[in-house]
């Protein structure tokens, strides 16, 4: 085990490679379907897809869009000419030969990512297309070329990262860029976002970064950050046995935890990047730009400003941004409320029930885009007025989820209004104090042991079957016990 | 050889529309022709059975009164690189052979609702690598007029199909001269269109950037009819563009002779007879000056860096893993690839694979491909300085005549040699074609080389057609 001195004197330095992948309707260059999950293998592929021979390669503009949307939410320059290349290798999951991809002229240029306090920049993002999956059975490898042609957005940061954490705040908030943006689905169960990680490590003060380890293909947020905590230990402590990182690509072992050498830079492949001559450049005019930038909608940062006055925390602000219905839901709310005076109050309150009941474990994947944003307005205001107790708004909660816009009217349904009118509970606060049960604590709390009026509240909210605001029973009790006490003195 | 068997294809058309000449008579013709021909080696494969079964159909439609198509009942020949129905394609490579398209190629498509019939796929050179139909997997092709002689190349197998009347018309590519020297070698028409005016999709690709279609013709007319229909944008390749083949009826033309290419280098014979077309050129009121174009020499350097490049992409995909042939004691990965494209090329395509991967490797590329493209541009840019001031360029087609068979089998650099002047017009994407000049004392054939700017190809025809009228003309007198 290395030491904390060893690991204090040395600083790591990353640099992230994102892949994401486009839900376009079709590939990138061919008109078969982009969606192949759980379909069989080789059954979404066309004979570009296949590369039989004389197919040639037709630019889906659909992708060219949603990596421009995808470019402006990442702040960036979109390029107005961008090119395609051609990096050619072997391999039974690349059909062509070559992977059609943008290497000299990508069509998005420098832009940066600002959250949470991490600054990253983006070096540059391009488009290029997916390669097929092959599945080893023992001695045999299956090709299945479903996947191959998927349109990718590969985003290429700047080395500014320095921990596993905003390495990790860095690729969440990549995630939410592509679904805010429309771009993608980001859904890493299928894939959808695949990340590389580049790592180095250099003593603190040093102004040479040290010779970095690329660690290729992780598909989950915890693996990204579970792996430079790996590499970093695995880096310095070779660098404190004098010995020299070596540059190469490693893999990412999730079982062992473990990164494990795959390839060195001398095997690297010498990958040919020709000019891609079958596909024209892409020329965009900046009216198209124009066009995309006005009809994006708010991305996270957008609502983070919006949510600035609730002074969440990060982790709640990101846990509502990571649902997207939720986190536009709260903004329209925000803005409804904007000129009521206890407008921030209300949606405080929303804000606790998004996080301790939508996303519940058990409720986290319904469906939200029913739930009305007015009628969750006025179910805070019934709470704020104690005519719901909060144990029966989230019942109510639960049932706007279908799209029910009256909670009103669902409480009087269910008889879940709350008894606030005084005079309804006097009676049922004196039918209490009668009663033989309350006589112990009666006399509790006149003796001072204040406490004792939880039981008698208790007994007030079963005699009105729950219904009684309890704080208005209590204030009752406390005026009748006083009276009492009065009377006996 | 058996001379001219069938009329203009105008007429041709109009008998079969007019009920007086069938489809099937033409096709069943043209396949007859095509058995007298075997020791030509033209043909791959014949596509008799869907010949007769497309020449039914069209027929029927004439009975039913329906309107046929601009090439009804026009058997026509398809050099073997098209991917087609009725037979396999197999580029005339090992690789592959027994390689049946699930689709037709757009210029096929096209030619096939005009009511063209392809009666057959022709012989090239393997992938279309050479200019002589040696290097085909299925056998060398021979010249139309001495069969121990070239047919040129790569479409060799149209090019002779057309010379010999076994078709009115042959569809080739032309990728640094494919079409234009093999026309030359056998006295017909062979047009290369402007970069983009015929579709690639579904042809086997040799080069990206310098790959076209054009056909082979007796005539400037029958030219013209099937490169109006092959033209125009397709949605399958983003290159094409549309380009008008129709007469412009510009008559006096401002001809430019490419001096450089009217040098000692080139046949003393060739010479003569390209000059003598250039006479008639004036002699019918054009305009006619020598214009020096320097750069033109480097042309061919250009050629064989970027176009090897392209070639050894563009076959990456024959891996012998989901199509094409793969190696049967291949039991690794690492020989299906090795072993399957070892025997699946031919020596010409494993020389430019090698060729081309060379000048793409890191620490090469900007040392030849990419300080080939520049001088590409410069090419380009010389040619556009030629077209500000003539409208059409002309030079010899090739330095020789159809050499030997295995002459220069051994000798690739020269073999590259032959085509010095119609690799300039490919890497400028200009419109050229070769036209029957007249015959050497030995009874050679040779093409003089009409040169475009880009979408002139209509004025090349016209220019060409006005020397075939006026020889008419002639001899009617």
């Amino acid at each position: 085990m290395i030491s904390k001195e060893a690991l204090d004197k040395y600083e790591m330095t990353i640099g992230i490679e994102c892949h994401v992948q486009l839900k376009t309707k079709t590939k990138l260059f061919s008109g078969a379907d982009n969606d192949a999950r759980e379909s069989e293998p080789n059954s979404k592929t066309s004979p570009i897809d296949f590369a039989l021979p004389g197919m040639l390669p037709v630019l889906n503009k659909e992708a060219v869009r949603l990596a421009v949307r995808l470019g402006l939410a990442l702040n960036a320059k979109i390029n107005l000419k961008s090119r395609f290349d051609r990096k050619h290798y072997f391999y039974p999951d690349l059909p062509k030969g070559y992977q059609i991809s943008q290497f000299y002229q990508p069509i998005i240029g420098a832009g940066f990512v600002d959250v949470d306090g991490v600054k990253v920049r983006v070096e540059h993002a391009h488009l290029e297309e997916d390669a097929g999956k092959l599945t080893h059975v023992g001695e045999i490898s299956l090709v299945d070329l479903n996947r191959a042609g998927t349109p990718l957005l590969e985003i290429v940061s700047m080395p500014d990262m320095h921990s596993a954490a905003s390495a990790k705040t860095y690729c969440t908030e990549l995630q939410r860029l592509a679904i805010y943006s429309g771009a993608s689905d980001a859904n890493l169960y299928y894939g959808n976002m695949r990340f590389d990680v580049n790592i180095s490590v250099a003593q603190k003060g040093d102004k040479k970064l040290g010779t970095r380890a690329e660690i290729k293909n992780l598909n989950s947020f915890r693996s990204v950050e579970k792996a430079v905590e790996y590499e970093f230990i695995r880096q310095v402590e070779l660098l404190e046995k004098g010995e020299r990182v070596k540059q190469e690509t490693r893999g990412w072992n999730e079982a062992k935890g473990k990164t494990l050498a795959q390839r060195s830079k001398e095997e690297a492949q010498d990958y040919r990047y020709m000019p891609e001559p079958d596909v024209p450049p892409v020329v965009l005019d900046q009216k198209f730009i124009e066009k995309i930038k006005a009809e994006m909608p708010l991305l996270p940062n957008g609502h983070r400003a919006i949510w600035a006055e609730l002074k969440l925390s990060k982790s709640v602000v990101n846990a509502i941004l990571d649902n997207r219905v939720l986190a536009e839901k709260l903004t329209s709310i925000l803005q409804k409320l904007a000129s009521d005076k206890n407008g921030m109050e209300l949606a405080k309150n929303i804000t606790n029930w998004f996080c301790n009941v939508l996303l519940s474990e058990e409720n986290a994947t319904k469906d939200f885009r029913q739930l009305d944003v007015t009628a969750l307005i006025e179910l805070a205001k019934m709470v704020a007025k104690k005519q719901l107790s909060s144990t029966s708004a989230k019942e109510i909660l639960l049932k706007l989820l279908d799209g029910k816009k009256r909670p009103k009217e669902l409480a009087e349904k269910l008889n879940l209004l709350q008894v606030s009118n005084s005079g309804e509970l006097e009676t049922i606060v004196d039918k209490v104090l009668e009663s033989p049960e309350s006589a112990k604590a009666i006399a509790d709390i006149k003796s001072g042991q204040i406490k004792a009026i939880g039981f008698l509240v208790g007994l007030a909210m079963k005699e009105s079957k729950g219904k009684a605001n309890p704080s208005v029973v209590s204030e009752i009790i406390k005026k009748k016990i006083r009276i009492l006490g009065e009377k006996d003195g | 050889m058996m001379g001219k068997t069938w009329g203009k294809i105008a007429e041709m058309v109009a008998a079969v529309q007019k009920g007086e000449v069938s489809a099937r008579a033409n096709v069943e013709k043209a396949l007859d022709l095509a058995e007298r021909c075997k020791n030509y080696n033209i043909f791959v494969n014949l596509t008799r059975k869907r010949a007769l079964q497309k020449a039914e159909e069209i027929d029927q439609k004439l009975q039913k009164g329906e309107k046929l198509g601009e090439l009804a009942g026009v058997p026509y020949v398809l050099k073997d690189n098209f991917l087609d129905f009725g037979a396999d394609t197999t580029a005339s490579a090992k690789m592959l052979a027994g390689f049946v398209a699930p689709l037709q190629a757009t210029a096929v498509k096209k030619l096939e609702a005009a009511g063209a019939i392809c009666i057959g796929k022709s012989n090239l050179d393997a992938f279309a690598h050479g200019g002589s139909t040696e290097n085909s997997f299925f056998g060398v092709t021979k010249n139309f007029k001495d069969t121990e002689r070239v047919a040129g190349g790569s479409s060799g197998g149209s090019a002779v199909a057309v010379a010999l009347g076994v078709a009115p018309f042959a569809l080739g590519t032309d990728t640094g001269g494919s079409i234009r020297q093999p026309a030359a070698f056998n006295g017909v028409i062979g047009v290369k269109p402007t970069f983009g005016s015929v579709s690639r999709f579904g042809v086997v690709a040799m080069a990206s950037s310098t790959d076209t279609i054009g056909c082979f013709a007796t005539n400037a007319a029958d030219a013209r009819l099937v490169m109006k229909v092959l033209g125009g944008k397709d949605s399958l390749d983003s290159t094409t563009i549309d380009n008008d083949f129709t007469p412009r009826g510009k008559q006096k033309l401002h001809i430019g002779v490419i001096a450089d290419f009217m040098t000692d280098d080139v046949d003393q014979e060739v010479l003569a007879v390209v000059r003598k077309y250039i006479q008639e050129l004036e002699k019918n009121g054009n305009r006619v000056e020598t214009v020096e174009m320097p750069l033109l020499k480097y042309a061919l350097p250009v050629y064989y860096v970027v176009v090897p490049a392209e070639v050894a992409s563009n076959l990456a995909r024959y891996d012998g893993i989901r199509y094409g042939h793969r190696a049967k004691t291949a039991r690794t990965l690492g020989e299906i690839y090795g072993l399957s494209r070892d025997e699946g090329f031919m020596p010409e395509n494993k020389r430019r694979i090698m060729i081309g991967n060379f000048v793409l490797s890191s620490g090469f590329f900007d040392a030849y491909y990419l300080k080939a493209e520049k001088v590409r541009t410069l090419i380009v840019e010389e040619y556009q300085k030629a077209f500000a001031k003539f409208d059409v360029l002309v030079c010899p087609t090739t330095p020789s005549t159809a050499f030997k068979i295995g002459e220069n089998t051994d000798n690739p650099v020269k073999m590259y040699l032959e085509d010095v002047m119609t690799v300039p017009p490919s890497l400028a994407g200009l419109p050229a074609i070769s036209v029957p000049a007249g015959r050497t004392k030995s009874g050679l054939d040779v093409g003089a080389q009409l040169i475009g700017a880009r979408g002139d190809d209509a004025l090349l025809l016209d220019l060409a057609e006005s020397v075939e009228n006026k020889k008419l003309k002639d001899k009617n007198i």
